[in-house]
């Protein structure tokens, strides 16, 4: 497309020609209370000396800590190929070209990667890819209340034990669609839902699963995808796509398996990079493709017999079907899942086995290593995957605070989405962390233990 | 030219209605409108016993270039659906006004039906178009 510059007079005689004083005017139609007006929140700009200060004090910060916090987004190792390839030219764009067929190396990429999540979910069919794993549930929720058209009461369960900020998204995503989320409350010596504590549900539309859940605690996945099928339910997995290397897809989940599969990609050789940017995925089976939102690659052959790659079952997106589409995403993280899948094929199902072992292993340690110390509870009991809640003696806010003096990230607190957790911190160790690592974090941990004790009164009688 | 029967009854968005014997209504899309779509790959059917109001859209035929709701004739309960159409979709190409029907629907009001285009009507349509 070229280049159309306006010059000052050019925008004043178009104005003219309109009728209206200025480009503002042409907006007055929206009324005043609906118009956003600033944003409190965004700072001023800098410029780019500023900037490029700011971000390098930044970077350093992130690169000296020992990083024990997980809560969704995890530290993995990530070979030096991976951004290497990715980064190259012909790959470097976040968009699915708009000439699609034009770039048959972009999209045998993208096949490839939903080759690779299908195989990993046990799904049929995956997309190309959504924003990240928050809004990928709520288009699940929303595709889930699609398809399941036998269900009229578009009543979603959602267990407490599912990240809190998924939760939010997707209420922000689904709430002014008539649609309802009702929570699943956890049982709190286990830490997952009590699959026998189900209530008598009624017309349930989708019921969601986590593995792990917030708490890296494995849920009764089996028990669960079975009950809500016997309700009459579809069954959404949102899963941490590391933890599938070791545990059952969930296709294979009870009787008949999951119907929806998302979660974020993040784990899949993207840097944590301070929150973003990150991807989500969502996989399903064959039967509810046409509920599915966003961009799909098909494999095909062309006239000379050729094998091509190419965008299918488009009837679905708004370039075609307007405001009936399935969602008004239109693009994906092209380049997040560029990376994702050059580790995936780097390190193969064996490679991605071992990183999730490990970090379990890891986990395992560590979570030996804190239940030694004095006053450091593990939350719950339920099997973990390489995430672990524990109780503390004292306001956490302190330990972490002393700890980051330390260079460490000493987890992530809990109580401010769960106020019946106070004092507790979720703590992970993936495959990056080391014995000595973990003594570290222990020995910090148990020292801070003892100064607040020394300085605690010794008496009641204050209290008088 | 497209075929428009003499014995069907029509509608703005393209769908034939039969009034069968027992006082249903068999519907699908006209001969002109299958031609427009190209060939059709999907079809997603209405549930049978599915209340409906006349426009409602209550089908979706999917073709190799478009997507095209299909919408109730009149107010009653889908009281049949043409399955075969889940596995044979392009029989709506081979056979608009036979095979290629739709859904059946019982009308709350039979005189509805009266108020519908006739062929001539159609056929005034679609050269206008």
């Amino acid at each position: 497309m070229p280049f159309i510059p306006h010059t000052e007079d050019d925008i004043r005689q178009m104005l003219e020609a309109i009728g209206v004083e200025s480009i503002e005017d042409l907006f007055d139609e929206i009324p005043a209370n609906l118009r956003a007006g600033g944003l409190a929140n965004v700072p001023e700009g800098l410029n780019e000396m500023a900037i490029g200060r700011l971000m390098r004090e930044r970077a350093a910060a992130d690169a000296r800590t020992l990083c024990f916090a997980g809560a969704g987004a995890y530290e993995h190792h990530i070979p030096a190929a991976v951004w290497e390839i990715a980064t190259r030219g012909e790959y470097y764009s976040a968009y699915t070209p708009y000439q699609a067929e034009a770039s048959q190396g972009t999209l045998q990429l993208l096949y490839e990667y939903q080759t690779m999540m299908a195989r990993l979910t046990g799904m049929d069919v995956s997309n190309a890819s959504l924003y990240d794993g928050a809004s990928a549930l709520a288009e699940s929720v929303l595709m889930a209340v699609r398809a399941n058209r036998k269900s009229k009461s578009r009543r979603i369960l959602l267990p407490r034990t599912v990240h809190p900020a998924y939760r939010k998204v997707t209420h922000t995503l689904v709430h002014q669609q008539g649609i309802t989320l009702e929570e699943l409350p956890f049982d709190p010596e286990r830490g997952i839902v009590d699959p026998a504590a189900l209530p008598e549900a009624g017309d349930v539309t989708a019921v969601v699963i986590p593995l792990p859940n917030y708490f890296g605690a494995l849920e009764e996945v089996d028990a669960l995808t079975d009950w809500a099928h016997a309700q009459g339910a579809l069954v959404i997995a949102v899963v941490n796509p590391t933890a599938l290397a070791i545990l059952k897809p969930p296709g294979e989940w009870g009787e008949k398996g999951a119907d929806i599969v998302c979660g974020d990609g993040q784990p899949l050789g993207v840097p944590l990079s301070s929150g973003g940017p990150y991807f989500g995925f969502l996989c399903c089976r064959q039967p509810f493709v046409r509920q599915m939102p966003g961009r799909l690659i098909g494999r095909t052959t062309d006239l000379d017999g050729k094998t091509g790659y190419t965008l299918t079952l488009q009837a679905r997106e708004q370039h075609i079907r307007r405001s009936k589409a399935t969602s008004n995403i239109c693009t994906n993280q092209g380049l997040l899942v560029t990376a994702a899948t050059i580790y995936m094929a780097l390190m193969g199902p064996e490679g991605l086995r071992r990183v999730a072992a490990a970090s379990h292993a890891n986990t395992r340690r560590l979570v030996n290593a804190l239940e030694a110390i004095d006053g450091v509870h593990k939350l719950f009991d339920a099997p973990f995957f390489h995430e672990a809640a524990f109780r503390f003696a004292q306001p956490v806010a302190g330990l972490q605070e002393a700890l980051a003096a330390e260079g460490i990230v000493a987890g992530v607190g809990l109580e401010a989405d769960y106020p019946e957790l106070g004092n507790s911190l979720l703590l992970c160790a993936t495959e990056t962390k080391t014995d000595a690592d973990i003594d570290q974090l222990a020995g910090h941990i148990r020292q801070f233990g003892k100064r607040s004790d020394s300085t605690r009164p010794s008496g009641e009688f204050r209290m008088a | 030219m497209s075929n428009i029967p003499q014995e069907l009854r029509y509608t703005e968005t393209h769908e034939w209605i039969r009034l069968e014997e027992d006082g249903t209504l068999t519907v699908g899309i006209t001969d002109h409108a299958q031609e427009l779509l190209g060939d059709i790959v999907f079809v997603e059917l209405p549930e049978e016993g599915e209340e409906c109001a006349a426009g409602d859209d209550v089908a979706v035929v999917e073709s190799v270039k478009a997507a095209s709701d299909v919408y109730a004739p009149v107010t009653g309960e889908v009281v049949a659906i043409n399955t075969k159409l889940t596995d044979t979709p392009e029989l709506i190409n081979q056979d608009p006004y036979g095979e290629g029907w739709i859904f059946r629907v019982k009308p709350m009001d039979p005189e509805d039906y009266d108020e519908l285009m006739d062929a001539d009507a159609y056929q005034e349509l679609i050269s206008e178009e």
